[in-house]
């Protein structure tokens, strides 16, 4: 397990670019969400 | 006609929600399924390591930013040429998730890089051109919420997306016409792609997977504009 989180010594680059790509994703649903329903109760 | 029918965002707005769900459950399977080929089927690569595992985002992202751009425009020119109210509201839900899929790839790109070039960043065309496609995404939503008159900024809009289309083949033949520090394609239409067979499955189901979440996104956000202007 630590053997694949230390993904030969590149970690930083290969995580840094799986966590930033998933949080984006996730932001950009939440802030969909949270337009989604102000718009749903306005209307 | 049957297309002009769909043209309505009133008409639009149930089939979005329905297509939005399929491609939302779609794009997880995918996800999970391109991951899964990507970190435990796909070989080490001899000359990269593990680095390499950063293609499996980095090159879907970088597809996505050029097709979503290219789609936005088409919808924004159709707009202008037949004043269809769905095609501008098209093109304003595309572009953050266009400009979201082009930061993507900047980034992870640059990851890349800094074990591989040696660097995070350098001004090759390939990459300031990328850099530029950012800003086009970022100019065309700054206009659109500058102006006030939602039909105004769709053709405001349209058109610094129309102008903004020659930068999508200078991404693309950059790595041809300049002698560029990034590579040139790995994949193509028209010859054998250069790399491991069990790679390339789980860079396509990624890339389809980004397909899918692209098309889920931007027709909630669509609905969303449907009902934000039809509401003032």
């Amino acid at each position: 397990m630590s053997e694949f989180l230390a993904m030969g010594g590149y970690a930083w680059y290969v995580w840094g670019s799986y966590g930033v790509t998933f949080l984006l994703l996730l932001i950009e649903v939440v802030l969909l969400r949270n337009r989604s329903r102000q718009s749903e109760t306005k209307t | 006609m049957k297309w002009f029918w769909y043209a309505s965002p009133q008409t639009f707005y149930p089939v979005a929600g329905h297509i939005a769900r399929w491609c939302a459950a779609a794009a997880a399977l995918l996800a999970a399924a391109g991951l899964y080929v990507g970190f435990f089927v796909a070989p080490t690569d001899a000359q990269q390591g593990e680095a390499y595992r950063i293609i499996f985002i980095h090159v879907p992202a970088a597809w996505m930013s050029m097709f979503l751009y290219v789609v936005m425009a088409l919808w924004a020119a159709l707009g202008l040429a037949l004043n269809t109210r769905l095609s501008g509201m098209m093109a304003s839900a595309l572009a953050p998730t266009g400009a979201l899929f082009t930061f993507i790839a900047l980034w992870t790109g640059s990851l890349w890089g800094r074990p591989t070039w040696g660097t995070y960043w350098v001004w090759d065309a390939r990459l300031t051109s990328e850099l530029v496609l950012l800003f086009l995404y970022l100019g065309f939503m700054a206009l659109q919420a500058a102006i006030d008159d939602p039909r105004r900024a769709d053709r405001a809009g349209a058109v610094l997306a129309i102008v903004g289309v020659v930068n999508i083949p200078i991404i693309h033949y950059s790595v041809v016409w300049w002698n560029t520090l990034h590579q040139g394609a790995s994949v193509s239409v028209t010859r054998a792609p250069t790399m491991a067979a069990t790679m390339l499955t789980g860079m396509l189901l990624m890339a389809l997977a980004f397909w899918m979440y692209s098309i889920a996104v931007s027709l909630v956000r669509v609905r969303c504009i449907i009902r934000e202007r039809g509401s003032s």
